[in-house]
């Protein structure tokens, strides 16, 4: 809402900078768009009398214009307006002059032709076009006759004014009128506002039931609905001081009777509506719903379809307009209209928010309908915008409203306490103080003991609780003289539940490891949510009703094809070496249920070089072992009770079938790892990629090692090493597990220390060689001991493994 | 000559060939010719037989002193050499220490994950329990035990990614408030929580917009909960994320879930209040949203807002870290670029 400091100058007067004021009422009331002076930035910019003009010899469209612009001589000024004519009033840029966006014009010439400077339209000079009145669109501007060549144009246009453009929450729709803003800034600065209120006067013979019958059935459409009538009038443009108004409101000046409907819309923040009686074609007005289908053409000659639960103005037959939203073409004010009738009402706020939605019309009537009226000045601001038709169109006002719905105004009571407010705020102000401020905002206060019984007016409808007292009061006490203080009361614990800290500490061991953090979105295609699911139960998408773009229709089941993406992003940038991990949910959504589980999951892709070559060492690219290591640290360092182990998989879609394994715990699977199928690799435009994805609720419900001190051994180890030849089929993991069984008690310690496969064995055959670490907790071991256990694994393996040890 | 002038002999040939000497063999083998079983002085000794009783032990005492000044010329030499030895060698393994060290791999939090993370622990340190919820929320939690029924105006600003006609994905983290107001047992105390996730609405992605963002609830419901403590509170996260200088402004506003409501901006810490483009000449960056709980919102989680009431807030992570590190684009933080990523090291 555009705020004209000189409007609010008619119901208070404030001596302080508009910023300042500004200022105020972001910290007091509402947000604060901007602070502007129209005539800010601009200079030289003067009334000019258009004296004479001829065509210009070398164009089509050109004028070349005799000025005078208060100087002893005319100057030339070429002018290319298809509206400008001799004998006008004109806006004059002089040489040397700035208009709007900062521009300087200079004295030129034009095809040849000195041109002074130039003569102007509104918007040259900041006028946003959808204030400039209609005729003056595609032209220059022709200033009143009065204007006086050679004086600056900004007192004549308004444009000294300062414009304070409000952003008004939901809750404070009283400040969607001057009114309501004079209100505010009254209690603000504590200076009283006073209003002028409609003389009206009703000497008109014929009376109100000679033109209008209204019905209204159902009144919960309609809690008010008034019409008054105006007669003999003549419609032509309003006066300037109104065009000021309504231009420097954001309102564009159309005829002195749409003029008045809206100059009222803002000063008491009423929409109102005016019909050409003469063409409602009938005597009967009927406000009802609309039939589903019934159509109407509106004011902006859209012809729209209406819904049943749309509230229409009708002739008793045909939609006239739709209530509260946008009246209908039929009956709008032409230049021949000479009867009005004029409506007042209040709607159903509800019914216009879905018929502003439904039809997409956003006006600044249906804003205010959506959001409340002040009851309390329905009629008033009807009788003054008849009053005020009937002065521009010199006409005449029908004696009498029409009405057939009324709803009183009535102030509302609210009780508090002077504690309450007190506790609330943290403050420690008197009931003095606070019975004050309650004046202030004009609300009456009667105290009942230690209650304050406060009266609010009918234009604060926003207020109708305690709290909403404690918010008047805070906010017009200051939020700035409110205290600083941190919440007392009884200690609590501040921790993480288990399950966070697990979630953390995976997060740092695998930073730790190297990988990064992503964020990845969670909306994704059906086809990428459904890819790397490896839940044993099945699972189906979840997807949006009315998603926005087809790339963000379902919701993830995998946090891998989000990192997937986010690789291919890197990689499209020549971004080829990266790691990276992402902590989130997947959502599972079990057949016959609307609604999914949600499981915390965490996952890792990693792609190209994990180490650049250098100067001390080789490139390390990433692979299978690379990855798994990586798993394997993250639940090595958790302390899982069950053994963890890596079974070779070929089921997974879009895995290397060769090089992916899903990792158990125990009996369950709570996730795999392994490299990404190339196919679906190349989906995203990815080289050579691993990944792995886990379970983390199944971790965080993981039996734990419980944690005990291990002494240790005071003995020296002994080693021992093996190399052996097996087939290429035989698995390290079986292998170790048959040393590990056969090992014997002082065996603490397989490590495996090197592979071979290649051109010196035998083909098929691989050899692995491993050291095996022996160490007693209570003697020094001697050879004996180690080699009977040593000797027993060597026969264990030539027997199980066909291994040939070498 | 007798015996002290030949041991006096000795000891200067001594001398002069310890000082003489370049390398620990060297001085080693003048110790062992010098002062050994078969050296020169053992030698001269030899003949202190032929000395009288009187004189020798004059001459024992004397040689024991030219046998102790030479060993000690020969420990300092020897240490001397070693030094040097010991500097060869050094001087030997210099190496290029500009050269780029090993590289060690470390991986970094999301920046998004590090501005949570700190919010985090300052509400632990003050005893505030982290709470989560569901991000597929039913429409009752997110809206209508918000104070926001189905026709409300305030769900205009609110467009949501719906499932079903009950199902959507969470608008705000204030439903977990809800959910947990609900099931907190106030016999046991104060509910002190906080709230971090994601959150999605119904907009197209641009530099400004996100269809996925994340947003930091905190609520508290005590028995005396003030609007100065929630002004406390929030003058905390300010200084806490900002830095120390920020002040704080609170402006009234409008949210259905809390009465009264307060916008909160901080002092732009690019200007220093001064005005910038960053704070498009207003001095102020608006940073969150905050309020005294509506009663409403407590009655319908079952909590008497005669006896209970207390402050909720709600922040931006992804604006947060937007206007720390100026960054332009909301994009960046999904789109996981590692050259944006990796500029958020995890610095002290």
């Amino acid at each position: 809402m555009k705020v004209s400091k000189n409007w609010l100058n008619e119901y208070l007067t404030l001596d302080i900078e508009p910023k300042v004021i500004a200022e105020k009422i972001a910290r007091t009331a509402v947000e604060i768009d901007s602070v502007k002076r129209p005539s800010e930035g601009l200079k030289k910019i003067v009334v000019g009398y258009v004296d004479s003009l001829v065509p210009h010899p070398d164009s089509d469209h050109l004028s070349v214009c005799q000025v005078d612009v208060g100087e002893e001589e005319l100057i030339q000024i070429v002018c290319g307006a298809p509206n400008i004519a001799a004998g006008q009033k004109v806006i004059v840029a002089l040489p040397n002059s700035r208009i709007a966006d900062n521009v300087k014009i200079k004295r030129g010439k034009m095809r040849g032709q000195a041109s002074e400077g130039m003569i102007c339209a509104l918007q040259e000079i900041g006028f946003s076009e959808s204030v400039v009145p209609k005729e003056f669109v595609e032209g220059i501007y022709v200033m009143p006759e009065d204007a006086v060549p050679g004086e600056p144009v900004f007192d004549y246009l308004g444009m000294n004014d300062d414009i304070i453009d409000i952003d008004v929450t939901p809750n404070r729709a009283d400040m969607l009128s001057m009114r309501g803003v004079a209100h505010e800034l009254s209690a603000d600065y504590d200076v009283p506002a006073t209003f002028k209120h409609p003389d009206l006067k009703e000497t008109s013979d014929e009376k109100i039931e000679d033109y209008i019958s209204l019905a209204l059935p159902d009144k919960t459409l309609a809690p008010t609905y008034s019409m008054r009538v105006i007669k003999d009038l003549t419609v032509k443009a309003s006066p300037m001081w109104l065009q000021i108004r309504l231009w420097n409101a954001g309102v564009r000046p159309i005829n002195n009777v749409v003029d008045v409907t809206n100059y009222m819309l803002m000063d008491y923040g009423q929409p109102l509506h005016a019909f050409d009686y003469n063409k409602l074609g009938s005597k009967d007005i009927l406000v009802r719903t609309a039939n589903a289908g019934e159509k109407i053409t509106t004011l902006d000659t859209e012809e729209r379809e209406l819904k049943d639960s749309d509230i229409v103005i009708t002739n008793g037959d045909k939609a006239i307009a739709i209530a509260g939203t946008m009246g209908g073409e039929s009956t709008q004010i032409t230049n021949e209209t000479v009867t009005v009738a004029l409506e007042s009402a209040v709607f159903n706020n509800s019914m216009v928010r879905k018929t502003a939605r439904s039809q997409g019309i956003h006006s600044e009537a249906s804003m205010r309908f959506e959001r409340g009226i002040n009851v309390a000045t329905v009629q008033e601001s009807l009788d003054a915008a008849a009053e005020l038709i009937a002065e521009l169109g010199d006409g005449t006002v029908v004696t009498g409203t029409a009405s057939a719905s009324r709803l009183e105004a009535e102030s509302t009571f609210v009780d508090t306490t002077t504690t309450h407010l007190n506790n609330v705020m943290g403050t420690e102000l008197s009931e003095t103080q606070i019975t004050k401020l309650f004046q202030q905002l004009g609300f009456t206060v009667t105290t009942r003991g230690s209650v304050l019984n406060v009266e609010v007016p009918a234009r604060r409808w926003d207020i109708s609780i305690e709290a909403d007292l404690v918010e008047e009061i805070a906010r017009i006490y200051g939020y700035d003289n409110i205290p600083s203080t941190l919440p007392t009361g009884e200690m609590t614990p501040g921790k993480y539940t288990y399950k966070q800290k697990l979630i953390r500490q995976a997060r740092h061991i695998l930073e730790s490891a190297g990988l990064s953090e992503a964020i990845s979105y969670g909306l994704t295609t059906e086809e990428k949510a459904g890819k790397f699911i490896f839940e044993e139960k099945d699972v189906y998408t979840t997807n949006l009703m009315f998603p926005m773009s087809s790339e963000r229709t379902t919701v993830r089941m995998n946090l891998i094809s989000g990192l997937l993406d986010d690789l291919s992003y890197n990689e499209a940038r020549k971004s080829d070496n990266i790691a990276f991990y992402e902590q989130g949910r997947v959502f599972f959504r079990s057949e016959g249920e609307d609604r999914p589980v949600e499981i915390e999951h965490i996952a890792g892709a990693m792609t190209g070089l994990f180490k650049l070559a250098n100067w001390q060492s080789d490139k390390q690219p990433v692979d299978f072992f690379m990855i798994k290591g990586v798993v394997e640290q993250l639940l090595t360092q958790l302390q899982l009770t069950d053994d963890v182990t890596y079974v070779a998989s070929e089921s997974h879609e879009d895995m290397h079938p060769g090089r992916t394994a899903d990792v158990y715990l125990k009996d369950e699977l709570i996730g795999f790892v392994g490299q990404v199928h190339p196919n679906a690799a190349k989906e995203f435009n990815l080289k050579e990629t691993y990944v792995f994805e886990l379970d983390l609720q199944k971790l965080v419900d993981a039996k734990k090692e419980e944690r005990l001190f291990e002494p240790i051994s005071k003995f020296p180890a002994v080693t021992r090493d093996v190399a052996l030849m097996v087939a290429n089929e035989s698995a390290n993991s079986d292998i170790e597990t048959l040393i590990k069984n056969q090992g014997g008690k002082h065996l603490i310690d397989i490590h495996l220390f090197d592979l071979y496969q290649g051109s010196h064995i035998e083909s098929g055959m691989k050899s692995l060689a491993y050291t095996l670490t022996y160490q007693d907790t209570a003697k020094t071991l001697v050879e004996e001991d180690v080699t009977k256990d040593f000797n027993r694994v060597i026969e264990a393996l030539k027997e199980t493994f066909k291994a040939d040890i070498r | 000559m007798d015996l002290k002038e030949k041991l006096l002999e000795l000891q200067e040939k001594g001398l002069k060939q310890i000082r003489e000497s370049e390398d620990l063999k060297q001085i080693n083998d003048i110790r062992v010719n010098l002062l050994g079983k078969k050296g020169p002085i053992t030698e001269v000794l030899r003949g202190m037989k032929d000395l009288s009783a009187e004189e020798r032990p004059k001459i024992g005492s004397f040689s024991n002193a030219i046998k102790n000044e030479l060993a000690e010329a020969i420990r300092l030499k020897n240490e001397e050499l070693e030094i040097k030895k010991t500097a060869k060698k050094l001087e030997k393994e210099k190496i290029d220490v500009t050269l780029p060290g090993a590289q060690i791999q470390l991986g970094q939090p999301h920046v998004i994950a590090q501005v949570i993370e700190e919010l985090e622990d300052l509400f632990l340190g003050m005893g505030y329990q982290v709470v989560s919820g569901p991000e597929i929320e039913e429409d009752h939690y997110n809206f209508e035990m918000l104070n926001l029924p189905a026709d409300h105006p305030a769900r205009d600003m609110q467009d949501t990614f719906y499932i079903t006609k009950e199902l959507l994905m969470r608008t705000q983290t204030s439903p977990v408030q809800a959910r947990t107001m609900e099931t907190h047992d106030f016999s046991k105390g104060p509910l002190k929580m906080v709230s971090p996730g994601k959150v999605y609405r119904r907009d197209t992605d641009d530099a400004t917009h996100s269809h996925q963002f994340h947003q930091f609830e905190g609520l508290v419901i005590d028995k005396h909960v003030t609007m100065a403590d929630l002004k406390g509170t929030i003058e905390l996260i300010a200084k806490t994320v900002f830095g120390e200088e920020q002040e704080i402004r609170l402006r009234p506003s409008y949210f259905p879930f809390t009465e009264p409501s307060v916008e909160v901006d901080v002092t732009c810490f690019k200007c220093h209040g001064k005005g910038c483009s960053i704070c498009k000449y207003t001095g102020w960056l608006e940073v969150l949203g905050a309020g005294m709980v509506h009663p409403n919102v407590l009655r319908m989680a079952g909590v008497d807002p005669e006896v209970y009431g207390g402050f909720a807030f709600g922040l931006g992570p992804d604006r947060f870290a937007m206007l720390k590190y100026s960054i332009d684009d909301i994009r960046n933080f999904y789109l996981n670029d590692n050259r944006f990523l990796s500029q958020f090291t995890k610095r002290g």
